[in-house]
């Protein structure tokens, strides 16, 4: 804990030093590219694919800013980071954004320096278990023997849910994921938990995937979004509306492939304002007036990236649920442009 | 004697001819001799009770051993070789790799290598996220690597020590300029100065070996002349590494792979080893600074484990550098790995050299070398042979050790194919086992070939032969 201490300190002195100097923007337009900091591999939000390639909704995320400020999505290069070095790497100014699956809590967001731009994935903890199970809710769990992972939250959650139900249960946790979904797949334990998109990627590597389901209850909020550096209002409002961006793009049905159209052949006015047709909302951000319409058609809509990564027709096979827009059922509310 | 007289002549009897020559007992020659003496022996003696009692068990246990032996055995190879996927002609991905159970082709149950996964991500598994393009850089510099090794590995080739020389020297930079693309910002002015000044020191240190300035100056016009040769090396390197060679800078972030694997483990061992002899020189040595100062080195370096070193290295140290004055990740783990193996070096070197009989010492002193004459003539050559076998087990410790980079964000081979474990596209439930048993065979190949050349310099050196 007292090394925690002594981080957190150290990352908020220098946060505090560099916000003293910060014009992320000017060091972004200087260099020729956003540095981005991502995970050593998730998939769905942050992975190389076979060509090593950087792809996943988090990724998306930061070559839209990338996009936004450039006109060119490719403007980005990718750093990998462990769980440990995201908030060093992003308060000493190696990163620009850290898009990696960071859920958004108040003592990172008070504590560190850094502040949340908005949430790109509402992620919660779920429960996995095998149909011969016959289980259809996680409160007929009592006495079962759970797979996790060792020293995470989601070890803390499933303590809390369980106490807090009176209800006994063995945990039986390890290092990795992957020794997990083994272990849980041998036959170990009945339950297997953490973050519902996590199951939904390690049921992928499972004998017979059909032969389990996702319990229908969520026992915990994990709002994943992208973080900047405390201090730097312009960056971070780039960052926040560029996401506000891509969602309210969705809203309106503007894809990609049919960004340029729409802003030539439209006259709703919010539409033109976001893509650059009215105003000078890109110009206020220090961008182009066209900021939003390269973004979007550098990784689609917020709704377009969701289906090309993490969505139904992708190995992870997750539903939209509460990532789905306000207007559909979801949760998904942008601040509107104008 | 006089037995022989009395004996009766009529029942004496003597041979005419040579008893014919049996052949050895079927216990004693050939494959059943063998097999009797070497494994049978032990379990073939019913001549009491007890005796019959542990025969009977250690053949059970024998038998015991050799079936889960072959079976493991088996298991490995029906994985890795026979029962593995080798081939996804239709690019299916993952689903080549399916049960029926998960939708596709093959027999439920079955549990087998999926080599087309590896194969999808062997550029990325090499090299990393190195730009396509340019990889040949890459392979250039490591066929002129693996080349100029075998050469100086091989006895008796000619002009060996010079190719020796040349690989310590450029190849380290042409190396460098091939992966980066060199080209690095370099203040020629600078240059320049640092050239007249290491002239200048040269000069000094002439000048004062011949007592221009006195006896008292004398002794130090060794640390002048050191100090002014370092300085003209770190001139050459600055002004090589700063011309202009048009080829693409490649980040250190881009590398992966094997291509990290080898660059840490070749740096850690290149600069072990000299750096450990200083160090062990330094422990040993008479003047209480320098004993001091290597002393608190090593065991410092000893002290912690290299996983918290890298932290530091990687975590820390940005904290304390100003904004803006980014270390290259990469270099920052380097420098990590080279200090820390430098000292576990240096512990083996000193083994070696408090083995040398203290005859040897005092004999080059009576011949009148100068301290590192005698070291380099003397003393190293002989303490340096005896530990062979350390040294290395220290570089394959290291090699190893370098798997430890990929908790710092770099994506060496181990922290590559993690990495590529998360890619959904291939996820099956053989992705994981087939990326480490793929691994561990990268990894058992360098280690033992290490190890195979390291018997044979032993033997060479006639150290090997068993006393």
């Amino acid at each position: 804990m007292k090394k925690l201490t002594f981080a957190i300190a150290g990352v908020a002195a220098v946060a505090f030093a560099a916000s003293a100097n910060a014009a992320t923007l000017d060091d972004v337009k200087a260099k020729g590219f956003v540095q981005c900091g991502v995970s050593q591999g998730l998939p769905g939000f942050s992975n190389a694919d076979d060509s090593g390639n950087w792809a996943g909704i988090d990724v998306d995320m930061c070559r839209a800013v990338a996009a936004a400020i450039f006109g060119d999505g490719n403007a980005v290069k990718f750093t990998p980071l462990s769980a440990k070095q995201r908030f060093t790497a992003l308060a000493s100014g190696e990163v620009d954004i850290l898009s990696r699956n960071t859920t958004w809590t108040m003592t990172r967001d008070t504590q560190l320096g850094l502040n949340f731009a908005g949430v790109n994935y509402y992620d919660g903890q779920g429960m996995m278990v095998p149909v011969d199970l016959g289980v259809s809710s996680a409160t007929e769990l009592d006495g079962a023997n759970i797979c996790t992972n060792t020293g995470t939250t989601t070890e803390l959650n499933i303590t809390d849910y369980f106490r807090e139900k009176g209800m006994s249960f063995n945990l039986v946790a390890f290092e990795k994921a992957d020794e997990v979904v083994a272990a849980y797949d041998a036959g170990r334990c009945d339950v297997y938990t953490t973050d519902r998109s996590g199951l939904a990627a390690q049921r992928t590597k499972l004998t017979n995937p059909d032969a389990h389901v996702v319990l229908p209850e969520i026992i915990s909020k994990e709002p994943l979004g992208p973080v900047v550096r405390q201090g730097d209002d312009q960056w971070f409002n780039i960052v926040r509306w560029t996401l506000n961006a891509l969602i309210n793009a969705e809203e309106m049905g503007i894809t990609a492939d049919n960004a340029a159209a729409r802003l030539g052949g439209t006259t709703n006015p919010a539409i033109k304002r976001l893509l650059g047709g009215e105003g000078s909302f890109g110009e206020e951000l220090g961008l182009s007036n066209d900021w939003a319409l390269n973004a979007i058609q550098a990784v689609g809509n917020y709704g377009e990236s969701y289906e090309a990564n993490v969505g139904p027709n992708t190995p992870l096979k997750l539903d939209r649920g509460v990532n789905q827009l306000w207007s559909k059922g979801g949760i998904l509310y942008a601040a509107p442009i104008r | 004697m006089s037995k022989k007289v009395t004996m009766d002549n009529k029942l004496a009897f003597v041979r005419t001819e040579d008893a014919p020559i049996l052949p050895p007992p079927a216990s004693e020659a050939g494959i059943t001799g063998w097999l009797y003496q070497n494994i049978f022996a032990s379990m073939s003696d019913f001549s009491s009770a007890g005796a019959s009692i542990r025969s009977v068990l250690m053949g059970l246990f024998s038998f015991g051993l050799l079936y889960v032996g072959i079976t493991q055995l088996w298991g490995l190879l029906d994985f890795a070789i026979f029962s593995a996927v080798w081939s996804d002609p239709d690019g299916l991905k993952r689903e080549a790799c399916w049960t029926v159970e998960q939708g596709g082709q093959l027999p439920a149950g079955w549990h087998a290598a999926c080599w087309p996964f590896i194969a999808a991500k062997l550029k990325f598994l090499t090299y990393g996220a190195y730009p396509a393009d340019e990889l040949w850089r890459v392979n250039l510099a490591g066929f002129v690597g693996l080349v100029g090794l075998v050469y100086v590995l091989i006895e008796g080739l000619p002009a060996r020590r010079h190719v020796g020389i040349l690989m310590l020297t450029i190849y380290p930079l042409m190396a460098f300029i091939l992966l980066t693309g060199g080209n690095l910002d370099v203040d020629y002015g600078n240059v320049g100065l640092y050239v007249l000044i290491s002239l200048g020191l040269i000069t000094m240190a002439r000048m004062g070996a011949a007592g221009r300035f006195g006896s008292s100056f004398q002794d130090l016009s060794g640390i002048f002349s050191v100090a002014g040769w370092l300085l003209i090396v770190y001139a050459v390197i600055l002004s090589v590494v700063g011309v202009d060679t048009s080829l693409e800078p490649v980040d250190t972030r881009d590398w992966g792979g094997l291509l990290i694997t080898l660059v840490v483990a070749i740096t850690g061992i290149v600069a072990s080893l000299p750096l450990g002899i200083l160090l062990a020189l330094g422990r040993r040595s008479n003047m209480p600074v320098t004993r001091l100062i290597c002393t608190i080195f090593i065991e410092f370096w000893r002290g912690v484990p290299l996983i918290t070193v890298l932290f530091m290295a990687s975590v820390m140290l940005p904290l304390f550098l100003p904004e803006g004055v980014n270390f290259d990740n990469l270099l920052r783990a380097l420098i990590g790995v080279m200090l820390f193996s430098a000292a576990y070096m240096a512990e083996v070197v000193r083994g070696g050299l408090q083995a040398i009989d203290k005859g040897q010492y005092e004999g080059a002193d009576a011949v009148g070398l100068s301290y590192w004459q005698s070291m380099r003539l003397i003393i190293l050559p002989q303490a340096l042979t005896h530990v062979i076998p350390g040294i290395v087990n220290t570089f394959i410790g290291l090699f190893k050790d370098t798997t430890l980079v990929s908790i710092v964000g770099i994506f060496d081979l181990l922290g590559g194919v993690q990495s590529t474990l998360a890619d959904a596209a291939w996820s099956t439930p053989v992705q994981g086992l087939t990326g480490y048993l793929f691994v561990s065979v990268i990894f058992f190949i360098f280690c033992f070939g290490m190890s195979r050349y390291s018997i044979y310099m032993e033997r060479k050196l006639s150290r090997g032969r068993s006393h």
